[in-house]
């Protein structure tokens, strides 16, 4: 694996080496008072992120630092990017300068995949976080290790990804990734925001959240990405809420066992409930603590081996 | 108990250096030694033996139950990954990574073993005495391995040693033990197919 650009792809072994590796790196670093580990001494890792985003960034960085890795942030304000320099340049610069990695996230779908065919004749590994509507695989794999820890083998468990499937990128490396560590997903979402082609993915579909729930080991509520949608994707944020909301009375439908999801940042209120949110079964500062040690295997794989073939 | 034989793929003759038995009688001696040097008993604080993973760890909670056996004293043990402070990263293909657990008794101020299967390079030994310094400080580190093979790369030496074996560099020394293998043995092959450590 040279690069990490989608969960579209990943086979099961490589998903399950990254998983595994993230939760042996949590275990490593539970309870101890230096979180650090040498193992990326020396590494560059840049980050360009030209969207905004609290916790994917802080992740990776953080994630580069408690592996002795050297981490740059180069973001879209602030940069040359601002003077008008073109994603190739900017990134050819960075890799000449020495970057070994390069994390990316973009408004543009596809654009990881850019970069790394530009970057194909340099060493330097690209890691997708996040491009357009596209994909988000390290949000995929967090979700997939939180899931783990409290659920055990995804085998065979029904998953349930519930909001704004059309403008989520969330919602697609969740689709590939869950799947093929052999769950069932299930895509509730008024019809209005499921992307064409919804069809030909490895997902049941329904509008009908209440019919749902009972049957799910686990909701993933998606929020409503509100700066991606230009027109009347549904007639107010009240009845969105009625209709696919998960209120305090839908979260009791849920099976006693079953854990909540969200990819945050959380819209209290529209996708989910203020206490909802906060009860016990809502794992989302477990989704962001499991975030950093997915993205110590992630940069693990990419970086700390340069022969012979890894994963 | 040397024997030559041929393993099950068919590759260039092995010989035994250690027996199932020699490999418990070896363990049972290194438990008595670890006892008289570290001063085992009702008065002091028991060492904690930390195995090194893969075959370090079963032979440290092997080693432990033996001193307890013949002390009558519960000796905490554990394993320290070490996979994450190799200085051969670059070189290899990715390693998955192995288990760490520590006794809930802590390392501060202990006298912590490390155990290893084979003592080859020192290279792991060094990787471990610096994955240690990240978990704590204990009062003093010994090393106790199963097989001394020679060829140090570093200046380090074990305290416990189990067998020392004279090998080319091109040999290789495999530990089999039951808990992995399925039985406990110690071979020697003509030519490596992977370097051991």
């Amino acid at each position: 694996m040279k690069h990490l650009l989608a969960a579209e792809g990943l086979d099961r072994d490589t998903a399950t080496e990254l998983l595994d590796t993230a939760a042996g790196l949590k275990q490593t670093l539970l309870g101890r008072e230096v979180r650090k580990l040498p193992t990326l001494r020396g590494r560059t890792v840049i980050t360009m992120f030209y969207e905004s985003s609290t916790r994917t960034r802080v992740s990776f960085e953080l994630a580069g630092k408690w592996m002795s890795a050297d981490v740059i942030n180069v973001s879209a304000g602030g940069s040359s990017v601002g003077k008008g320099e073109s994603l190739r340049d900017t990134a050819l610069t960075l890799t000449a300068a020495g970057a070994d990695c390069v994390i990316i996230r973009h408004p543009a779908s596809g654009a990881a995949h850019r970069l790394a065919h530009w970057l194909s004749d340099t060493p330097a590994a690209v890691v997708n976080a996040g491009d357009g509507m596209h994909e988000h695989p390290t949000q995929a794999l967090l979700d997939a290790a939180t899931l783990r820890e409290r659920l055990g083998s995804l085998d065979g468990r029904r998953i349930g990804i519930v909001g704004d499937v059309l403008h989520s990128r969330v919602a697609r490396s969740n689709v590939h990734l869950l799947t093929c560590l052999g769950a069932e997903v299930v895509i509730v979402s008024p019809p209005t925001l499921l992307p064409s082609g919804i069809d030909s993915w490895p997902v049941t579909v329904s509008h009908e959240i209440d019919a749902e729930l009972p049957s799910l080991d686990a909701v993933m509520m998606l929020r409503v990405q509100a700066e991606r949608m230009h027109g009347g994707f549904f007639p107010s944020a009240r009845e969105y809420a009625i209709s696919y909301g998960l209120s305090e009375a839908r979260a009791a439908l849920l099976p006693e066992h079953a854990v909540i999801l969200h990819p945050g940042p959380m819209l209290r209120g529209m996708e989910i409930a203020s206490r909802v949110a906060d009860a016990p079964n809502a794992l989302v500062t477990d989704q962001v603590a499991n975030g950093v040690h997915v993205r110590m295997a992630v940069l693990y794989h990419l970086l700390a081996s340069e022969g012979a073939d890894g994963v | 108990m040397a024997s030559r034989s041929r393993d099950a793929t068919g590759n260039a003759a092995e010989r035994e250096l250690l027996s199932a038995g020699d490999v418990a009688r070896t363990v049972a001696r290194m438990a008595h030694q670890v006892i008289e040097k570290t001063a085992v008993g009702a008065e002091t604080e028991p060492p904690v033996l930390l195995g090194i993973p893969t075959r370090g760890a079963p032979l440290a909670a092997r080693l432990a139950e033996r001193i307890s056996e013949f002390s009558g004293v519960t000796v905490p043990h554990g394993s320290l990954d070490i996979t994450l402070y190799r200085d051969d990263l670059r070189h290899r293909p990715t390693r998955p990574l192995e288990h760490t657990r520590m006794p809930s008794s802590g390392i501060d101020d202990k006298i912590v073993i490390l155990v290893d299967d084979v003592l080859f390079s020192g290279r792991s030994i060094r990787a471990a005495l610096d994955a240690l310094r990240d978990q704590g400080r204990p009062k003093a580190v010994q090393l106790a391995v199963l097989v001394d093979r020679g060829h140090r790369e570093l200046p380090i030496r074990a305290d416990y040693v189990g067998k020392n074996v004279p090998t080319a560099r091109s040999e290789d020394v495999s530990v089999l033990l039951s808990e992995i293998d399925g039985r406990d043995a110690v071979l020697l092959r003509p030519a490596a197919e992977e370097g051991q450590s």
